[in-house]
């Protein structure tokens, strides 16, 4: 029996392997769902900058990415990470001192733009968006664009609805498609060849592992072939989309799993105070990511205390009644 | 502000937007203030409205308030948990989206009902740099109804935004249709001193309703553009049962109330 669909490897392999110096790369989930932090924080610890990074609405991850200084273009709807930071703070201070480059969209345009990807269409059409400064307002210059082939032309487009008013819309706003060099995913189930069982709400996952040409899963649960096939019908993205699995048990955490553990509201708070100021946030930093080898031993310095309270009910699939800051 | 009446501002504003939702109505909501004035009209006077996230939740149970429309709090006992394309093409399609009511908040809004959650100052290099539109331009271009969550002060009430993230009537006078987009956007304001409107054919902002203890020069002095007041009348204060279950059914725990 041949193995060449055993994509399993250790997640330090897969960011060296498919994430690199100035990549454009998506990561999943929403604000404080379901990022992928293992993988995140790996990146970190490999100091791997430049990077292009499109996402809808994240938080936990992009901040961190942020904070480290690995970001440098971010196409983006909404940087906010729950109660904690309902904006988050080191985005804010990276674009209001000019230190990243921001393109805004809405969350229904960079839905589109990874399913226009996913899809191989060079683009798809919205009736959100005409009049807005989203559509005239630019963040990366036409001569940016065209310096960069990896970046379309043009931010938005309208268009006369060619079927006249076919639908009852004169003009549709045109989204350019994004194919990313690589997206990474947490998810709940997956098995070796990389088929995958998302729980709960997949936001814009399979969209942007569709579009990707590099797929990076990490999961809670890494299982038998046998066990996604019984039921089919539960697994949303099949292993052709994806290059490498990582097993990665809390592999979110500090952000939630639906069915396996809450978001950490003391853990994002803390960060969200240390993320204020630049001495606390060294201190953060060191401590929690790179005075760590992995995911598992900052999962020590966190502690089992934090872990159990975070533990998912089986009847809700969150914490319940958890004290929430 | 003195305050002698007996509800707090925060309250007095969750249940004159519950007031908006209708039976029936699909209500698309936020975190903070609009979930709990989604919670409010479905247990005061919508009981057959239906909660529904941007991220692909649909009538979830929502036993504990969710801190986020990604909280794991808006999966459970939902209707059907999706995803983003599929929860904006609700909004979208004309047949679901002539249901939807949507509860917005801004960091400014003009007389024309334009929203930002962008930035303050020059967009290319910003004074504060906010959180962005996340849904809130998509919602305001597809949603007939949108109800927007203001505090009201003169740096909020603003003659001209300092970015437009989500498309109120633009600049009045069928300027929206003939953008593009389909009827909708900002409908009504709830702050903490009164609600406004939108004047059909001016597309302007004017005063409908001030709150006991408010009057209609003091909403003027906090608004920074000129505004009709001549339509305002006194809003029915809160009942008794209103607030009842207000504060017993929906935030026992004071978490957004304060």
């Amino acid at each position: 029996m041949t193995n060449h669909l055993n994509k399993v490897m250790p997640l330090k392999q897969a960011i060296e392997q498919y994430v690199k110096n100035s990549s454009h790369i998506s990561i999943g989930g929403f604000t404080l769902n379901r990022n992928p932090m293992a993988a995140v924080y790996e990146i970190i610890r490999q100091d791997i900058k430049d990077l292009h990074l499109y996402a809808h609405s994240n938080g936990t991850g992009l901040d961190e990415l942020i904070g480290a200084g690995c970001i440098s273009k971010l196409e983006i709807a909404y940087a906010g990470n729950g109660k904690a930071a309902p904006t988050c703070i080191r985005f804010a201070r990276a674009v209001q001192n000019n230190e990243i480059l921001v393109e805004d969209y809405s969350n229904y345009m960079m839905s589109l733009r990874f399913m226009a990807g996913s899809m191989g269409l060079p683009f798809l059409p919205t009736l959100s968006g005409f009049g807005t400064d989203i559509l005239t307002k630019w963040g990366f210059s036409k001569s940016i664009r065209k310096s960069d082939p990896k970046i379309v032309d043009e931010k938005l487009a309208v268009m006369d609805n060619p079927f006249g008013d076919w639908a009852g819309a004169s003009k549709v706003l045109l989204v350019p498609a994004i194919n990313p060099d690589i997206t990474i995913i947490h998810v709940q189930k997956a098995d070796a060849m990389g088929t995958c069982s998302i729980q709960g709400l997949t936001f814009a996952d399979i969209e942007q592992v569709k579009a990707s040409k590099n797929v990076i899963v990490t999961c809670e649960e890494l299982v038998d072939k046998e066990e996604l096939r019984q039921n089919p019908d539960l697994n949303q993205i099949p292993f052709i989309h994806v290059s490498a699995v990582c097993h990665a048990p809390l592999g979110a955490y500090p952000s939630a799993v639906f069915g396996h553990y809450d978001y950490d509201s003391q853990y994002l708070r803390k960060f969200a105070i240390a993320a204020k100021n630049p001495d606390e946030f060294k201190k953060y930093q060191d401590k929690y990511i790179y005075g760590v080898k992995n995911h598992e031993s900052f999962l020590k310095i966190v502690g089992q205390e934090r872990i159990d309270a975070i533990k998912a009910d089986p009847r809700t699939g969150y914490s319940v009644n958890m004290k929430r800051d | 502000m003195k305050n002698h009446q007996p509800y707090t501002p925060r309250e007095i504003m969750t249940i004159m937007a519950a007031r908006e939702i209708k039976n029936g109505d699909i209500v698309f909501s936020g975190t903070g203030i609009s979930m709990l004035a989604a919670m409010a009209a479905k247990n005061i006077n919508a009981p057959d409205s239906v909660i529904f996230f941007e991220t692909g939740a649909i009538d979830s149970l929502l036993e504990e308030l969710p801190f986020a429309v990604a909280d794991p709090r808006i999966m459970y006992w939902a209707a059907a948990n999706s995803k983003l394309t599929d929860a904006f093409a609700t909004m979208q399609n004309p047949i679901t989206g002539k249901k939807v009511i949507a509860i917005l908040g801004a960091a400014q809004i003009d007389m024309y009902g334009n929203l930002n959650t962008t930035c303050i100052g020059d967009y290319s290099s910003p004074d504060i740099r906010f959180s962005g539109s996340g849904g809130g331009c998509d919602v305001a271009s597809f949603v007939p109804r949108c109800v927007a969550f203001m505090q009201h002060e003169k740096r909020k009430f603003v003659k001209k935004l300092d970015y437009l993230t989500s498309p109120g009537q633009l600049k009045g006078n069928n300027t929206r249709q003939a953008a593009g987009l389909r009827p909708g956007g900002v409908s009504v304001v709830v702050t903490n001193l009164g609600l406004m409107r939108f004047d059909k054919d001016s597309g302007k902002m004017y005063l409908d309703k001030f709150y006991p203890d408010i009057t209609p020069e003091k909403i003027l002095e906090n608004t920074g553009f000129p505004m009709d007041v001549s339509r305002a009348t006194l809003a029915v204060p809160p009942t008794e049962t209103e607030l009842k279950i207000l504060r017993e059914h929906c935030d026992p725990q004071r978490l957004i109330l304060g």
